[in-house]
């Protein structure tokens, strides 16, 4: 990219950043809990991309790891008074953990297995939520009430004020950018490439020197540890968490989030998140009776119509556009192990 | 009288990629004609083409029906069976299964088992065989019983790819010597695909060459055996 | 020791219901790689059909069969309509448009049924002649019913020309189009035959767990485990595993674990067999070239 070229995109930027800022004042707070939660499902379908867009490993179990994450900032904040911002790191090394222990036994598995395995751990994690045992705990099937953390100061834009759906936006705008970032530089180097090289041909990744198993573990982790921080964050914008909160369809709406969005792309977990956010609601305006057959139907429609989601649709439409210029980005069309 | 099989103008791809470019052949009752040609000449694709099962234009008159466009399946029920290269065997099913196979689409019970008994006649290690999964069967066992599966159907054409390959000289011999024998006996005609041009002559009537999806030789294989140029240039001899 | 022998058999006679599921699953996985995720919605809706006709007041096995065929029908047409133009499609466009299906049937039932929990009517209810102590009537009758599909579903494949096609379809779909079996056919059949299961399969067990729409997600998840158990392409592994899965289930779950955890049950067990045994007990390693 040139001068003038780098030039544009950072002036896009700054405007794209102000306006950012200045869109939660435009609107109710409702709405700005709405734009809350794109961004915490963002984040969210970035993690699972990481496993099943850029590694080939289906989950269909990530509400799990959404649902730890959320539990676990909970009962810090509830149980031992953790401030809200200190909670994320601890819901991801947490998640990590669990996904990197889920990985392992997984690593045996493809394709539709894997997918069926997953999602054996999300039918399962709303019953062990409920489990009496644990109930001091967890709150058992009533979950734990929180309340929205308060703005640390008093500010007024444009006549509304800084409410704390307000100020949570900017904290989750916040963490938004760090975590993108942080996927960024993982996927755009070495370790996507590895990622890729393994989903489209493990046994040949394998005899390159990756350690498949260790690898394949490790990407489980990080994508849980992702999708754990938005549900950490979802515990403070939402200030609730109970067990049916994190059902299967959950889990079934991540995994929509991906492949709507687009495989392997990092700006593609918007558009997922905001079709997983809107759409059940446009759903739900066609039949009130059965919105989860229109938003069946809507994917199925999909899966004919895009199968490779909106960054598959724009690469499309951009290199119709740009015939002359080649990039090397990855396919997200090829096999998944 | 009329051939059996009129090939004229046939194209064959692989998506993108073209194979065949208008390539004319025929095949008369009764005669066994041949397609040689080197790895990659389209030989394969030939066969696939006359049963449609890649994306083939032109015309193929079998028995004056048009084929082109018609489905794989719709095509064997018309008459024309195949032994496909690397055999097709079902290897988890028994011989006795792969042989049955043979006659799906066959409505005259009696007369399929009299085609059984048949095919255990003309090679009895097939019967000895019969009840044992068909993927332990030896190369040479699994030829035989991909010819037996593909005449179990009673075919008006047989198409053969490659039936010599990676199999010992004896086994072949006895192989081409049966075929000729199916062929004079009960009058089924062969399209056979051969790289081994010598074995192919020998059994052959008629003889097209094909070189990277064209034809460039044609006409009675007594002909091109001994004719020296086309032994020299195209058959290494 | 009563108790103990009691939970064995009842874990029996819930395995039968497993082992049918997970028969359903290993049978449409042999024939089109694939995993209906739909399988336990489907079933569900089946059920709901079923449901409805006894209320209409048709006899009980008049409404079973009807059921069963109306299953068949539908599995059949999915598989026609639904799924054909993504056959060839990626693994996660195929799971997504499973997933889709699963969804629409959950929300139909629903839709359609209600929400409210049902009671369905077993065919062998309390007091019919070969109720015993230790198995109740309809423990009994389940595990026949299982049977017979089992040695019916058999027998169709093993002496039926129209088993061995779908076998063959399943197995080599090139050679099988070779010998004229329309394949395409064959892979709607094998939904067809397996929604048939997997209605009968839910019929069973609504007495047992009281109908409502979701009433399979957690046994969908047995049957799976069942399936993996027995080796994932192993029919008779598959009915194997799912009486193993059955007895572990409620031996666990009376001994070890406590009820309110069955699905975890589940899934530790699909972890597990994981981890100890990837291929199951009866599988076969699968060996790839690079």
């Amino acid at each position: 990219m040139n001068a003038s070229n780098k030039k544009l995109v950072w002036i896009g930027g700054l405007v794209l950043l102000a306006v950012l800022c200045v869109l939660p004042f435009l609107v109710k707070n409702f709405r700005v809990f709405q734009f809350n939660m794109v961004m915490i499902y963002a984040i969210a379908i970035l993690g699972l991309n990481i496993l099943t867009g850029y590694n080939g490993q289906i989950s269909l179990g990530h509400g799990a790891f959404y649902a730890i994450g959320a539990y676990g900032a909970a009962i810090l904040m509830d149980g031992a008074g953790v401030p809200y911002w200190a909670t994320l790191p601890f819901a991801a090394v947490l998640c990590f953990v669990f996904g990197f222990l889920m990985g392992f036994p997984a690593l045996r598995l493809g394709g539709h297995y894997l997918a069926l395995a997953t999602f054996a751990l999300a039918l399962a994690v709303p019953q062990m939520l409920k489990y009496k045992k644990i109930e001091h705990l967890t709150g058992g099937v009533q979950g734990i009430v929180l309340s929205k953390p308060e703005p640390p100061f008093e500010l007024s834009i444009l006549g509304q004020p800084l409410s704390a759906d307000r100020w949570l936006y900017f904290y989750t705008l916040f963490v938004l950018l760090i975590m993108f970032l942080i996927a960024w530089r993982l996927l755009r180097g070495r370790v996507g490439r590895a990622l890729v090289a393994i989903r489209d041909h493990p046994i040949a990744a394998s005899a390159m020197g990756i350690n498949l198993p260790v690898f394949k573990s490790i990407t489980f982790g990080v994508s849980a540890a992702f999708t754990g921080v938005a549900g950490g964050l979802s515990a403070s914008v939402v200030a609730f968490v109970s067990p049916d909160s994190f059902t299967s369809f959950l889990s079934i709406t991540l995994l929509v989030g991906v492949v709507v969005g687009g495989l392997a792309s990092i700006p593609g977990a918007i558009a997922g998140a905001i079709f997983i956010q809107y759409v059940p609601n446009v759903a739900d305006e066609i039949s009130k009776s059965a919105p989860w057959a229109i938003y069946g139907t809507f994917l199925i429609l999909l899966m004919y119509l895009m199968p490779s989601g909106a960054a598959g649709l724009v690469s499309k439409i951009w290199s119709r556009l740009r015939p002359a210029s080649t990039s090397a980005t990855s396919s997200p069309e090829g096999k998944l192990s | 009288m009329p051939e059996l099989l009129e090939v004229k103008g046939l194209k064959a791809s692989y998506g993108p990629t073209q194979v065949l470019f208008d390539i004319d052949f025929a095949l008369a009752q009764g005669q066994i004609t041949t397609i040689l040609g080197a790895n990659g000449a389209g030989k394969t694709t030939t066969l696939r083409a006359v049963c449609q099962a890649v994306r083939t234009s032109g015309s193929v008159l079998f028995d004056g029906q048009q084929l082109v466009g018609k489905s794989t399946e719709s095509v064997v029920r018309m008459g024309v069976a195949q032994v496909p290269d690397g055999r097709g065997t079902f290897t988890a099913l028994t011989v006795e299964e792969n042989l049955r196979l043979g006659a799906y689409v066959r409505k005259d019970k009696a007369e399929v088992a009299v085609d059984l008994e048949k095919a255990y006649a003309r090679f009895p290690r097939l019967k000895e065989r019969r009840n044992q999964q068909a993927g332990t069967l030896s190369g040479g066992e699994q030829q035989m019983l991909a010819i037996s599966r593909a005449l179990m159907l009673r075919p008006r054409l047989l198409l053969l790819d490659e039936p010599s390959f990676g199999l010992a000289p004896l086994i072949v011999a006895e192989i081409f010597r049966i075929l000729r024998q199916i062929n004079e006996q009960e009058k089924v005609s062969m399209l056979l695909v051969e790289q081994n041009a010598n074995l192919a002559l020998g059994l052959a009537h008629q003889a097209y060459l094909l070189e990277t999806g064209r034809i460039v030789i044609s006409g009675p294989s007594e002909t091109i055996r001994n004719d020296e140029t086309i032994r020299k240039v195209y058959l290494g001899h | 020791m009563e108790a103990f022998l009691h939970q064995i058999f009842a874990g029996i006679a819930n395995g039968g219901i497993y082992a049918s599921v997970g028969l359903a699953l290993v049978m449409i996985h042999q024939a089109t790689h694939h995993i209906n995720f739909a399988q336990g919605e489907m079933a569900t809706f089946s059920t709901f059909i079923a449901w409805a006709l006894i209320n209409a007041g048709w006899p009980y096995w008049g409404a079973f069969f009807l059921t069963v065929a109306i299953s068949f029908a539908l599995g059949l047409i999915i598989q026609r309509t639904v799924l054909k133009p993504v056959e060839k499609a990626p693994v996660l466009t195929n799971v997504i448009v499973f997933v889709g299906l699963l969804v629409i049937f959950n929300a139909v039932a629903g839709w359609i049924f209600d929400h409210t929990i049902k009671s369905f009517p077993s065919p062998f209810p309390k007091g019919t002649f070969f109720e015993t102590k230790y198995f109740s009537a309809h423990d009994i009758g389940s595990i026949g019913v299982t049977l017979v599909v089992l040695v019916a579903l058999y027998c169709f494949f093993k002496f039926t020309p129209l088993g061995l096609a779908m076998r063959a379809a399943a197995q080599n779909p090139e050679s099988a189009r070779l010998v004229g079996v329309r394949v395409s056919w064959m892979l709607g059949m094998g939904w067809g035959l397996a929604a048939a299961i997997g209605a009968v399969a839910g019929m069973m067990v609504a007495p047992i767990v009281f109908l409502d729409p979701n009433m399979m997600g957690g046994i969908l998840l047995y049957g799976f485990a069942a399936a993996l158990l027995g080796g994932i392409d192993n029919p008779w592994g598959a009915v194997i595993g799912g009486f193993i899965v059955g007895v572990l289930e409620n031996l666990l779950g009376a001994y070890v674990i406590g009820t309110e955890l069955k699905l975890t049950v589940a899934l530790v067990l699909i972890v597990g067999t994981l981890i100890v045994r990837p291929d199951g007990l009866f599988g076969k390693a699968v060996v790839t070239r690079v």
